[in-house]
């Protein structure tokens, strides 16, 4: 039996400052599904997605990656894990920390001991995949918005993850950069994880939706029928934006 | 400490807050000369063994100044550089020059007088001295920051040995420092916008309470960029470029520059 | 404060390159204990935030204004080596790129203003904090006095290099008195400015304050809402 890509048990975590953000979340996800994850602000969302590849340290719970644990204190193990879920930050400017496109794209297969030739095919197709390829020699900060966003997907997408993880990816995009990024993400053949407040663009990409809600899931099912549970959207602090509807 | 309004003016419109121009870029010139092609490590010598001769030489020695100033200014013509950006550009050591200048009229030992005004010849000496090795120091750094990118120069200075923690602090500094400014740039805008203007010491909560926003956000950026890194494999070293090799003909082009200004100095002693 | 080219002989230059370099590589050995992984990034937008606040004026009086020094605060927030490092590159990338400070002046600068500015700041800090109650406010306090200290401090480093080194004709005693006297007054702006800023940090993130850490407590596990 092939194993999930994503198997989380119980998770539970509080900040170091005392507050508690997750209580105990359960969730499956099955190679090549795309997965909302809906909630409201403050419904322990970033921080569920921190947990993901080991970035929290799992205190409470477990989670699995293709059936292997996230374990913080296997040094080795984890490496493989952050190869393997591929997280892209609300924020590009976080993720984009080198001094050139090109060289932010190489950053992660660089660390997974990539060099030369076979290094600059891997950014190269990268680049290619997000239809950024000229952009390779710039500095991150000549870019537009939906630019960098596109870039930082391709960061990611250069570790050829098992998960890609997209917090908020379609925020501050105009439409046609939200339209490209669609198209990107439908062309990719990997299991796709995506936090977001954009009912629409769930509905459009993905076939499964989660709530999460003050740190434990609520909801999990078809996006159709979430997205049509009037009741379950209200209690949880979501709305379909005006004269959107689905039948 | 203290800055004088002027000194604050000119780091502002240096750094602007125009998206899409960093800090290195604005100050960088693009330009296709000798002086920008000379690999950074080398640049950075050669300015460093500048200095040296300039500042053992001594003032009363008024003809090598002369003859110092003269290579600069060969430097800035041949790097094409506007001599009027250099001089924009050195307004920065207006303080210094300031304290130099009352030199003169303070202090002890032989006095002169140049019309109704008194002054002491040490003092008169010593201001010039500062002066001059102040703004050749000034000079020869803006030529460096205006022939190369800031980026260059980090890493001319790692290829000096610059220990990695330092450098990566430093490139992490070249790319935050426009979306860190631009924040703040944000939030006076949003202070001003309410009519605030800060005129007087009773504001200094409402801008300190600025500074600590800032700190937080820069705070928590850095903590976000660190969980990005993490996320895509990285331990601690950031990938660096294949060292190459300079050839002697580089250096000895890049050291033409000290080497005429050692050489007279060496000139002028043994004539004396 | 930024010293020039030309204004400190060169063997007392040296002198302090050394000691200059000898105290990053401590620093840089204290922040990799203290800091883990996690130090290059933090404390490179440290030394972002160093820099950009210092381009920050705090008006005084009729078209006077002053800015903040940031070595008590910097030691306060993120620790002193991370402190120091951060002070250290701001200097570096002062005198490269802009010219502020000379290149042969850096070893001076860095030790008046990364070294001494942050570590009497931070010892201050300590020694106060250990007088007054285990209470927020007091972090705030011995933060402001560290502040006020530290400047003073640093200013008194410049004093020690013109007196052994110094090339203007003015004599120690003056520039001792006028260097401090004026960089007492310097100070008051700094402490207050560092406690503010300190105690807004303490309000709502007080966990990122290095002088200051909180506890950690158990649990709850929910199964609804």
């Amino acid at each position: 039996m092939l194993e999930p890509s994503l198997k989380i048990e119980e998770l539970a975590f509080a900040y170091p400052d005392g507050n508690q953000a997750l209580f105990g979340v359960n969730l499956v996800i099955n190679k090549g599904e795309r997965v909302a994850l809906l909630g409201p602000n403050g419904a322990g969302k970033t921080t569920l997605v921190m947990h993901l590849n080991g970035i929290h340290e799992t205190t409470h719970g477990k989670i699995f990656v293709s059936g292997q644990l996230v374990d913080a204190q296997d040094k080795e193990g984890l490496k493989k894990i952050r190869s393997q879920v591929g997280i892209v930050f609300q924020d590009p400017d976080d993720q984009l920390f080198m001094p050139t496109v090109g060289e932010d794209v190489a950053f992660g297969p660089y660390n997974m001991g990539l060099r030369g030739a076979e290094l600059e095919k891997v950014v190269t197709k990268a680049l290619a995949l997000v239809g950024m390829s000229e952009y390779k020699d710039r500095p991150p900060h000549h870019l537009s918005f939906g630019q960098r966003r596109r870039v930082a997907v391709a960061t990611v997408l250069a570790m050829k993850p098992e998960i890609l993880v997209l917090d908020e990816p379609s925020s501050n995009l105009d439409p046609a950069s939200r339209r490209e990024l669609a198209d990107i993400l439908r062309s990719l053949d990997v299991t796709v994880v995506m936090v977001t407040h954009d009912m629409p663009y769930a509905y459009e990409l993905c076939e499964r939706a989660v709530i999460l809600s003050q740190g434990i899931i609520v909801a999990d099912d078809k996006t159709k029928n979430v997205l049509t549970n009037e009741k379950l959207l209200k209690d949880n602090r979501l709305e379909l934006p005006v004269g959107f509807s689905i039948n | 400490m203290v800055r004088n309004i002027n000194k604050i003016e000119i780091s502002h419109t240096e750094l602007g807050h125009h998206h899409g121009h960093d800090v290195g870029e604005r100050l960088y010139l693009h330009r296709h000369s000798i002086v920008h092609s000379l690999p950074p490590h080398v640049k950075i010598v050669a300015a460093f063994m500048f200095l040296f001769v300039v500042i053992s030489t001594s003032i009363t020695q008024w003809q090598l100044f002369i003859f110092y100033f003269s290579l600069i200014l060969l430097t800035l013509t041949v790097a094409k550089i506007p001599i009027k950006l250099a001089a924009t550009r050195s307004l920065i050591e207006i303080p210094f020059v300031l304290f130099a200048v009352l030199m003169p009229f303070f202090g002890t030992g032989e006095q002169f007088s140049i019309g109704p005004v008194d002054l002491y010849r040490a003092g008169l000496l010593a201001g010039l001295s500062i002066v001059g090795k102040g703004t050749i120091g000034v000079l020869i750094a803006i030529i460096l920051s205006t022939s190369t990118t800031a980026r260059e120069i980090l890493r001319g200075l790692e290829k000096l040995k610059l220990p990695q923690l330092m450098v990566q602090i430093a490139s992490f500094m070249l790319r935050y420092v426009n979306v860190v400014t631009d924040e703040m740039e944000r939030m006076r805008v949003a202070r001003a916008s309410r009519g605030f203007e800060a005129t007087g010491i009773k504001h200094w909560k409402i801008l300190a309470t600025a500074a600590a926003a800032l700190f937080i956000r820069s705070y928590e950026r850095g903590e976000r960029v660190h969980l990005a890194m993490l996320s895509r494999g990285y331990d601690g070293v950031l990938p660096h470029e294949e060292v190459t090799k300079v050839s002697v003909k580089i250096w000895i082009k890049a050291l033409t520059l000290p080497f005429l200004a050692l050489l007279a100095h060496l000139l002028m002693i043994v004539w004396k | 404060m930024h010293i020039p080219d030309g204004f400190i002989d060169l063997p007392t230059s040296g002198i302090f390159a050394a000691a200059s370099a000898a105290g990053i590589a401590l620093s840089l050995k204290g922040a990799k204990k203290s800091l883990d992984e996690k130090s290059a990034p933090l404390a490179g937008l440290t030394a972002t935030f160093i820099f950009a606040v210092q381009m920050l004026n705090f008006p005084v009086a009729a078209g006077t204004s002053g800015h903040l020094l940031g070595g008590a605060l910097a030691a306060v927030l993120v620790g002193p080596y991370a402190a120091t490092l951060a002070l250290s590159v701001v200097l570096l990338m002062q005198s490269f790129l802009f010219a502020d400070g000379g290149l042969s002046a850096l070893g001076l600068n860095i030790f008046n203003m990364a070294f001494i500015g942050v570590w009497v700041g931070y010892g201050f800090f300590l020694l106060i904090r250990k007088l007054l109650p285990k209470t927020k406010s007091s972090i705030t306090i011995a933060a402001s006095i560290a502040g006020l200290l530290s400047v003073p401090a640093a200013a008194t480093g410049f004093v020690l290099q013109y007196a052994i080194g110094g090339t203007a004709t003015f004599s120690v005693q003056t520039v001792l008195a006028a260097m401090v006297g004026t960089h007492v007054l310097i100070g008051i702006g700094e402490a207050i400015i560092t406690g503010l800023a300190v105690g807004a940090v303490m309000a709502s993130r007080s966990d990122l304050v290095y002088g200051w850490r909180g506890n950690s407590s158990l649990l709850e596990i929910r199964k609804s809402i």
